[in-house]
């Protein structure tokens, strides 16, 4: 007789707790639990995640504050992985690190969040108009589109046969939904009729199939000028913004989620200020998409497990916030994710860790910290999506790296840097003088030139690629030229040295920097930023021009048209980009007469 | 929360079992469900009692953390009784004018409050979603704050000091003079001392007296003297006191927290005597979450009158703003006030170093309607011109000031008034927004029109011409 060893095929779906430390409970009891199984904790039906099984122990980590519990206390087992909801609705929600819809938090319990609580994700009252465009008896597999609902005004929802289902449509109607009313179904091969429906749920820890990945070749617009001209990011790519407090790391994440060119903006507040979060909430439905004039709002999602909150639940939350921008990128939209930040997502790894007394590796963060990081990153991408018609999407992901004082040499960082192709450098030096984005142009960088320069070329201008690398020679030239000034004093230098470092000085404070809090600098769109940088860039060759011909600096940057360049940010796109042609040639009219001194 | 929902009647239970005394920590036996969070109490062979609650508990063992010594505590006759609930405070509108200790006991010889409101000193966290933008603009009446980093009601801004700095003046000057334009509403000072001397904590006290604000005030006191566990209590008492008199009875509270330097280091305490794997420096893994539990108990809700303000303290290790604790805290508050060594020698008060401080909150609290509109493009700009004056000090005391050239000589002369003029005001002097900016400009009165690039050109037309007549005329 050939005996297979098992421990029973029964599975018993309620134990008890046997230990409580801080998020971590430990339960006897649950046979056949398996990783990652969704339990239910004490009375209160707190939310909790199998992370360890050791024989009929299993360790569970809660998103919820555990105390309270106590040995004994009852623990359910779901039998489910952590999931989310996915349909329309989804815009425009705040929801904690398990999908919980925090308005509906409010209105349930209260200003503060109180335990236990459940709330599903998507409102199953709210009606959605559905247009059916596919017709019964067509042949569908996982991906293709069934029909659409106007989510908002901004985003055209598409409904998706499920991962994982094919075969013949044997229903689908036009109609008045709601994301739990079957809208139709499919017949599979095995003959089995799966019901669709508006909504579809989906694991966070497991990524959402696609067809294939594709190389990114257009960048992810931003409309701010240090990060377009300089270091892009393309659609689909990794940037990484590691800075010190203070540096600007919020700020920079929330102008992304402003103005970045994505159809749909996930924004991860991962152990960060509760303020912040209200920042976003109230400003962004007042302010416009500078393409379609809708408020923002109607593209974002936010996902905000405060640095209060639980930890467990942070642990939670980027997963929940990738697992949505996958679901609009298989509509074939392209999506941002700003997490913000991951360091915390790290810390709650790590802090879990302890509490596992695992062995830790380097300053106590678990082992597995460079994997799991990496395969968060990995998520990201421009693909073809599921499904017959070749379509494309893409998840951009940009995660701020929160860095103990500033000291990129860390775990986090360096493992943040191994996956991520651009890497924008927060400067504290450059923040406390008040220069923001205080982004060094030095040490940034951006794997992505290479790969987006035909598109520059293409959309832009034959010249942005010379004419971005003339600037950052130009700032390269500045650096080299500062060690000596740091000696002698800018006095001693040569005339056409102290012209080198006027031009850069114009690039540093006329271009780079860039207000977030000006209502016309806070966007630059493409042309507007090609525009000022040539402008800079020709009014720097004629005033070398005008230095050989022995004109003095001094009566150079005194020139009227030097504040115009100064106010080019400033000066708003509405009426068009001729201005900015007028200050060129004023200058160019400018210079032509300017006389050598002493002739 | 007597713990809802859990499985076994808290029925108060008591235990002599104490296998194992370790630091703060009890390790009691043969206990099978104590919850997590519990309070307990322990009455001690000699007839003393005192408080503890239980960082774990397991079938048959609950680690319970005593807040205060463990001297006298044995494990033959030491009792441990389990209350079945979690730490509680009473608050009452009493509280205000009162003392008390560390753990919420009155200090000053006045009767115990009794309520029959009972506050979880945890507390649960505030939904995102209710918070309310904090957008009312503090005047502290301090050029460095109102001027450069300001302040608004719902903030949290700690101060970053170091030892032997005046940040205790500062934060008494703060207290006093804060006041929102314009407003007479009510408002509550809560003071949570950790571990400071009677010195400092009498200091307080008595500015408070002076200033007629002592019966505004709640007070709790952990002093050096006083047990290092009781400081993982005491902000927590505190921040219950002013969520009570913020959102139950509508004021605007400020909660100044010193020293949390010293929270830190008993948290630290409790972590080494737990045995946990110690993160940067010893201090455990979890301090982050810690402090934010603390520091975003900072905040205003959205239709409730009251506010809390929150203005912690801390000293910087040897000066070192990356040491964890300042770290930490500047990656949850929102920016915080530096204090400068070197300043201090220059004889500067207060001797905030500007570029190091920040604000975070500062934008929605400024401009047309609050501050005035051309409070942030003056602000930028004395940013920049100070930043290029002190550049330029180093610079000039290796090549001399005569190798600088016309701006830059300027900008220093700037950056030096800067220092000398707005960012050093008395202690009594209690400067107006108006004077603030006003002085703003007189600062920037040399530099050329060309090298405001920051003020909005409207703004120089506006304010700059008379202020400039004025500086010819001085």
């Amino acid at each position: 007789m050939v005996a297979v060893a098992t421990k029973g095929a029964d599975s018993k779906k309620v134990g008890e707790v046997v230990k409580v430390s801080g998020p971590v409970v430990i339960s006897h009891g649950l046979t056949g639990a398996k990783m990652f199984d969704v339990v239910r904790v004490g009375a209160l039906g707190m939310v909790g995640e199998i992370i360890r099984l050791v024989g009929e122990e299993a360790t569970i980590q809660v998103y919820e504050d555990t105390t309270g519990v106590r040995p004994g206390d009852r623990v359910e087992n779901t039998g489910e992985a952590l999931s989310v909801e996915l349909g329309p609705g989804l815009l425009s929600s705040i929801y904690d690190g398990v999908q919980r819809p925090l308005n509906i938090l409010k209105a349930q319990g209260g200003d503060f969040i109180k335990r236990g609580f459940v709330a599903v994700p998507l409102d199953d009252k709210k009606i959605w108009e559905f247009t059916a465009t596919q017709k019964p008896g067509a042949a569908v597999v996982a991906g293709d589109v069934l029909g659409t609902v106007q989510e908002t005004p901004l985003l055209l929802h598409k409904v998706l046969v499920p991962p994982g289902v094919s075969g013949t449509l044997s229903a689908l109607a036009s109609g008045r939904y709601t994301v739990r009313d079957p809208i139709g179904s499919v017949k599979t091969a095995s003959g089995a009729e799966v019901p669709v429906r508006l909504a579809q749920r989906w694991q966070v820890r497991v990524q959402r199939p696609v067809t294939r990945k594709l190389p990114p070749q257009i960048p992810l617009i931003t409309g701010q000028r240090i990060l377009d001209t300089f270091f892009p990011v393309a659609k689909g790519g990794t940037a990484a913004i590691p800075g010190p407090f203070g540096a600007g790391k919020t700020v920079t994440q929330q102008q992304l989620a402003k103005w970045a060119e994505a159809d749909v903006v996930v924004y991860v507040g991962c152990g960060e200020r509760g303020n912040e979060m209200t920042e976003v909430l109230t400003e962004f439905p007042h302010l416009e998409d500078p393409k379609t004039k809708r408020p923002l709002m109607e593209r974002t999602i936010l996902i905000a497990n405060t640095s209060n909150m639980p930890v467990a639940a942070r642990e939670a939350s980027i997963y929940t916030g990738i697992t949505i921008a996958e679901y609009y990128r298989d509509m074939g939209y392209d999506v941002a994710l700003m997490a913000d930040s991951t360091s915390r997502w790290a810390e709650a790894l790590r802090e879990i860790s302890g509490r596992l007394e695992e062995m830790p590796g380097e300053e106590g963060y678990p082992a597995y910290l460079g994997r799991r990081l990496a395969e968060f990153y990995e998520r990201s991408g421009k693909v073809v999506v599921l499904g017959a018609q070749e379509r494309q999407g893409s998840v951009t992901v940009i995660g701020a790296v929160s860095p103990p004082g500033g000291d990129t040499s860390e775990p986090v960082s360096q493992n943040t840097l191994r996956v991520t192709r651009v890497f924008w450098s927060l400067d504290a030096s450059l923040a406390n003088r008040r220069h923001f984005p205080a982004i060094n142009w030095l040490n940034s960088y951006s794997l992505y030139l290479g790969d987006l320069g035909p598109w520059y070329s293409d959309r832009v201008s034959k010249e942005w690629v010379n004419m971005r690398n003339d600037a950052i020679a130009l700032l390269q030239k500045e650096s080299e030229l500062q060690e000596i000034v740091q000696l002698v004093g800018s006095d001693a230098l040569p005339e056409k040295e102290k012209g080198v470092l006027d031009v850069a000085r114009m690039i540093r404070e006329d271009y780079l920097q860039q207000s977030a809090y000006d209502d016309v600098d806070t966007y630059s769109s493409i042309q507007k930023q090609f525009k000022m940088l040539r402008n800079i860039l020709e009014i720097g060759k004629l005033e070398m021009d005008a230095l050989d011909r022995g004109v003095s600096l001094p009566k150079i940057v005194q020139l009227p048209v030097r504040e115009k360049i100064a106010r080019m940010k400033t000066t708003s796109e509405k009426d068009g980009l001729d201005v900015f042609d007028q200050i060129l040639e004023e200058a160019r009219t400018t210079f032509a007469g300017l006389k050598a001194e002493g002739l | 929360m007597s713990a809802p929902g859990t499985a076994a009647p808290p029925v108060p239970l008591e235990y002599s079992t104490i296998e194992r005394i370790a630091g703060p920590l009890l390790f009691v036996e043969g206990v099978d469900n104590a919850a997590y969070g519990e309070l307990v109490e322990i009455a001690l062979p000699n007839g003393e009692s005192r408080k503890g609650q239980i960082l774990e508990s397991r079938r048959g063992l609950a680690i319970v953390q005593v807040f205060g010594p463990t001297m006298g505590m044995n494990n033959t006759q030491t009792a441990v009784k389990f209350t079945g609930d979690v730490a509680r405070l009473n608050v009452s509108d009493e509280m205000l004018g009162r003392v008390f200790d560390g753990l919420g006991q009155p200090r000053d010889g006045g009767p115990r409050i009794v309520s029959k409101e009972k506050q979880d000193i945890v507390g649960n966290a505030m939904n995102p979603y209710s918070r309310e933008q904090p957008s009312e603009f503090i005047q502290t009446g301090m050029s460095n704050i109102d001027g450069m980093n300001t302040l608004v009601r719902g903030q949290k801004l700690p101060i970053f000091s170091a030892a032997g700095l005046p940040h205790n003046r500062l934060a008494a000057q703060i207290v006093r003079q804060a006041k929102v334009l314009g407003a007479s509403e009510s408002f509550a000072v809560v003071f949570a001392a950790m571990g400071i001397t009677s010195e400092e904590a009498n200091y307080f006290v008595s500015e408070f007296e002076r200033t007629g604000a002592l019966e505004r005030t709640v007070a709790f006191l952990n002093l050096s003297s006083d047990p290092s566990m009781e400081r993982v209590i005491t902000p927590r008492m505190a921040l219950t006191t002013a969520e009570f008199l913020a959102y139950e009875r509508n004021m605007h509270v400020l909660v100044v927290l010193t020293d949390m330097t010293n929270y830190c280091e008993a948290l630290r305490e409790i972590a080494a005597a737990r045995e946990e794997v110690p993160g940067r420096r010893g201090y455990p893994g979890y301090m982050y979450t810690d402090l934010a539990s603390i520091f975003e108990r900072a905040g205003k809700i959205k239709g409730r009158t009251g506010s809390i303000t929150q203005l912690p303290i801390l000293t910087m290790p040897a000066d070192d703003i990356t040491h964890p604790i300042p770290d930490l805290t500047g990656y949850i508050t929102e920016g915080q006030v530096v204090m400068s060594r070197e300043l201090q020698r220059r004889g500067v008060y207060p001797p905030v170093d500007v570029l190091l401080s920040l604000s975070r909150l500062m934008n929605q609290g400024i401009g047309k309607g609050r501050t005035r509109e051309d409070h942030r493009g003056v602000a930028d700009q004395l940013f920049a011109t100070y930043a290029t004056g002190k550049d330029q000090r180093a610079l000039s005391a290796i090549v001399g000031e005569e190798a600088l050239g016309e701006v830059d000589r300027i900008n220093l002369r700037s950056a030096d008034r800067f220092e000398s003029q707005f960012v050093n005001q008395g202690y009594e002097e209690d400067r107006s927004i108006e004077e603030t900016l006003n002085l703003g400009w007189d600062i920037l009165s040399e530099l050329p029109d060309r090298e405001l690039k920051r003020i909005k050109t409207t703004f120089i037309e506006k304010y700059r011409a008379t202020k400039q007549a004025g500086a010819k005329n001085q």
